[in-house]
């Protein structure tokens, strides 16, 4: 998995805003951005949200949710064996189902993640090739209050230790502050600090935090800046504060991520994270991309669940379709 | 496997106890007409349903007979308080059925379960529920203390919202103490004959509500019977026409909704992702059978090419097809009649030079069909621009400036409804106040609620159904009689005070 390269991400950037990318040439564009109307948007998630996913296409739903699944642990708590759990699950959800797919990747920790590869061996690798990503929180994870230079570290730390993918956060307090120059030079940075020795890149997800940025216009503005600034992956939340992934939320990056498809032909990821728990709410995304970017972006390098309590649902349910009786949580295995 | 090919998800239909055939609901009780019996069908499949009664003039007679004989001597003297206890309970009955409700709609009427669900048979509660609070305040609706009721009323709906026709009609007219005469439409009257159980069910005195089912001589019998004093039409306006000039000169009173052809103006700095899902639901919602329809697309020239595309895009994502599964977002067209009303205009269009673009979707081999289309470079000159066609076609045009929108807009014998898309909030007011329209909508599109009144100017009709002034169309200032009536109790309460 490799990014798009800084160079051709600036030189894009560029392009798209006519100028560099300071504050008042970034406010000029971002402000000239069609605006959100809430009422609107709530209402095409909700009716996007009573389509009636039944049999054939629920099972098809159900294992792809699984195969979109960034396994995480993002805890103080976390110990090696805590992550190698977590891998184990990882690799085989459901130990009573063979056929039952695998997650696209854990998500961890930078300091995890030497753990996370260790307990992957030979199974850690693409998750477009039936592998198992390593995706690290990196920058001053979750708030983002750090110096340029600490969140710069974080993030080779992670990479060299063998990450293939970046959570990365945005300073919201510049965002608020329209300071929109900084973020965009702080996420290109960290662009930077993803590369490889080799010239390869590691993946970079841009995590917005939705719920400190409040208005839909701001997730808009948002979405687009990380975009420009060479994210891989615009991602809503990092589940640490109260407001997580929405679906309105989600739809509305969604759009975002396709009308930068038809600006430029370049195709962003999107992952939703924090407060997706149940294989209902989860078909609804699917759905919701579907109907919205097309049903290519449900593929691991496009499309992200962020969750940790979602597998177990999903393995409950798909246990039921193959059974049709519910069994119960102790018939999943805890990670 | 194509994920978006959803699988089926049909409602069922095992929750409707149909009978094979229904009669007319005169004075409490379901009775054969006189007239000769007509079929129902399903417009998705072209299947009969059952068969219904016609009823001829000496029916209408009867029926409103029964509803004066009720009016006289139970529902006039019966308190508001009591008569909002019937309409709460029907409310809640409404709530209790609803499915079997949704279901029956989409099976009579063609249009997705997914609206009969979420949108018809949710709105006839809110409106049941809504007149219920009003029954015991009729002092404050706006006619001065003791307003009466007018007696009789004639009622006669379409097939566009067949059951939530019904509840605009009756709800008002009951809490206000009239009674009713309701005629449904030929091809929808499954919903009216279960509403009529559901009276029954709420033991709603005998001859207050009756339902005569049939065709166009029946409405017309009963709009001319001499023993009602108001007529309530909702249709076309050569019908509501007809209505007006059959009663000039009557003591009838007379509310007539009929039809529209609404601009829906989209400036170049509206929200535009929410601007194309308000367009859809504008003209595509009940596949475009709506009379407040947003059926002129009025686009910013600036940004037409971008609106269009989007348009395009998003209309290639609705689902048409069976009216019963969940998933299906565009219903069967009503009856063969309006489909081939559609399809006249549409032609019409082309042979005018409009270009047209239809959905690209699998056009079922049954039933009445007609794909989501739009047609560009309309010109206002165009019939496709000032007829209304009823149906899931959009014209659109093009403005340069907010005067010429609304000069534009106002360019039609009708003015129902209109939408406004704009982030700049003054204009929604500056503009609005310019339209010469009943309903107008800001940033969204065909959204309803029993508190706000509904109505047109010029062709679309006259009078109001909704909220306060929804009742008035139903009542009458007290008279000196009533007045003299309505001091003596009061008298008697003053007594009681000053004893305190």
């Amino acid at each position: 998995m490799t990014g798009t390269s800084l160079i051709t991400a600036r030189e894009r950037a560029l392009a798209v805003l006519g100028g560099e990318p300071d504050d008042a040439t970034l406010r000029r564009y971002l402000h000239g951005i069609p605006g959100v109307d809430a009422v609107g948007l709530e209402q095409r998630a909700a009716g996007l949200g009573t389509r009636s996913i039944k049999t054939a296409s629920k099972a098809w739903a159900l294992d792809r949710i699984i195969s979109l699944i960034d396994l995480t642990t993002l805890e103080g708590a976390d110990t090696p064996g805590k992550v190698r759990s977590l891998a184990a699950k990882a690799l085989n959800p459901d130990p009573a189902d063979a056929t039952t797919p695998r997650v696209a990747a854990v998500c961890v920790y930078g300091d995890m993640v030497p753990s996370a590869v260790d307990a992957l061996g030979a199974a850690h690798g693409d998750p477009d090739d039936g592998l198992i990503s390593v995706a690290a929180v990196a920058t001053a994870f979750p708030s983002g209050r750090a110096s340029l230079e600490i969140k710069l570290a974080d993030t080779a730390e992670a990479v060299a230790a063998g990450a293939d993918e970046i959570d990365m956060v945005i300073d919201r307090g510049a965002f608020l502050a329209g300071r929109y120059g900084l973020v965009f030079d702080q996420i290109a940075a960290v662009k930077e600090a993803c590369r490889r020795a080799d010239g390869t890149s590691a993946s970079l997800k841009v995590i917005l935090e939705t719920g400190e940025l409040v208005t839909y216009d701001n997730v808009r503005r948002a979405s687009w800046l990380s975009i420009l600034a060479g994210g891989d992956f615009i991602k809503t939340s990092t589940g640490k504060v109260p407001s997580a992934a929405t679906l309105p939320v989600t739809l509305l990056m969604l759009e975002v991520v396709r009308d930068w498809h038809l600006a430029t032909g370049q195709r962003i990821g999107v992952k939703p994270a924090g407060g997706i728990r149940t294989s209902k709410d989860a078909i609804k995304y699917l759905v919701t991309v579907a109907e919205t970017v097309g049903e290519e972006w449900l593929v691991p390098h496009l499309f992200r669940f962020g969750a940790s309590s979602l597998l177990n649902d999903v393995l409950l349910q798909r246990q039921k379709l193959a059974t049709s009786h519910y069994s119960g949580p102790d018939y999943v295995t805890i990670d | 496997m194509n994920f978006l090919e959803y699988a089926p998800a049909p409602e069922s239909t095992a929750i409707l106890n149909l009978r094979e055939q229904y009669g007319l609901f005169i004075d409490g009780e379901f009775v054969d007409g006189r007239g000769e019996p007509f079929q129902t069908i399903s417009p998705a499949t072209e299947a009969r349903i059952a068969s219904i009664s016609n009823a001829n003039g000496a029916d209408v007679s009867d029926a409103v007979a029964a509803a004066r004989r009720a009016y006289d001597r139970t529902w006039s003297r019966m308190s508001g308080r009591d008569r909002g206890k019937y309409l709460f309970r029907i409310a809640r009955l409404v709530q209790e059925r609803a499915r079997e409700l949704a279901v029956a709609e989409s099976l009579d009427n063609g249009k997705p379960i997914k609206e009969s669900r979420d949108v018809d048979v949710p709105l006839v509660a809110a409106w049941f529920f809504y007149y219920a609070g009003w029954a015991d305040k009729l002092d404050h609706a706006g006619l001065g203390a003791n307003p009466r009721a007018l007696g009789v009323a004639a009622q006669v709906i379409p097939w566009n919202f067949p059951l939530l026709m019904l509840a605009w009609k009756i709800a008002p007219a009951l809490a206000a103490g009239n009674t009713v005469v309701l005629k449904p439409a030929e091809t929808t009257p499954l919903t009216a004959l279960i509403f009529a159980d559901i009276l029954q069910q709420a033991d709603l005195p005998p001859g207050v509500v009756n339902i005569v089912t049939g065709a166009g001589d029946t409405g017309a019998a009963l709009v001319a019977h001499e023993g009602v004093d108001k007529v309530a039409f909702t249709g076309s306006t050569a019908v509501g026409r007809a209505i007006a000039k059959q009663i000039a000169g009557t003591e009838k009173k007379v509310t007539l909704e009929l039809g529209g052809k609404a601009a829906n103006i989209v400036f170049d700095d509206a929200p535009i992702d929410q601007a194309i899902e308000g367009i859809v639901n504008g003209i595509f919602f009940n596949q475009g059978h709506v009379c407040c329809a947003g059926s002129r697309l009025l686009v910013q020239e600036s940004i037409h090419d971008e609106v269009v595309d989007r348009l395009k895009a998003r209309l290639s994502t609705l689902r048409l097809g069976d009216p019963l599964d969940k998933n299906t977002d565009i219903g069967a067209i009503n009856s063969r009649e309006q489909l081939d009303r559609i399809r006249e205009l549409s032609d019409i269009g082309v042979a005018e030079g409009a270009e047209r673009w239809s959905a690209p979707c699998e056009i079922p081999e049954n039933g009445f069909w007609y794909a989501p289309t739009i047609f560009t470079g309309v010109q206002t000159s165009s019939r496709i621009a000032r007829d209304e066609i009823f149906g899931p076609v959009l014209s659109v045009l093009t403005f340069r400036t907010p005067a010429e929108a609304v000069a534009k807009a106002n360019n039609t014998p009708y003015g129902l409804s209109a939408g406004i898309w704009t982030d700049k909030g003054s204009r929604i007011l500056a503009v609005a106040d310019q339209l010469r329209a009943g309903v107008i909508w800001a940033n969204t599109f065909n959204r309803f609620d029993p508190a706000s009144p509904f109505g047109g100017y010029k062709e679309s009709g006259y009078g109001r159904e909704g909220g306060r002034h929804g009742l008035a169309a139903y009542l009458a200032p007290a008279t000196g009689v009533d007045r003299a009536a309505a001091a003596a109790p009061k008298a008697k309460s003053a007594t009681k005070g000053s004893k305190r």
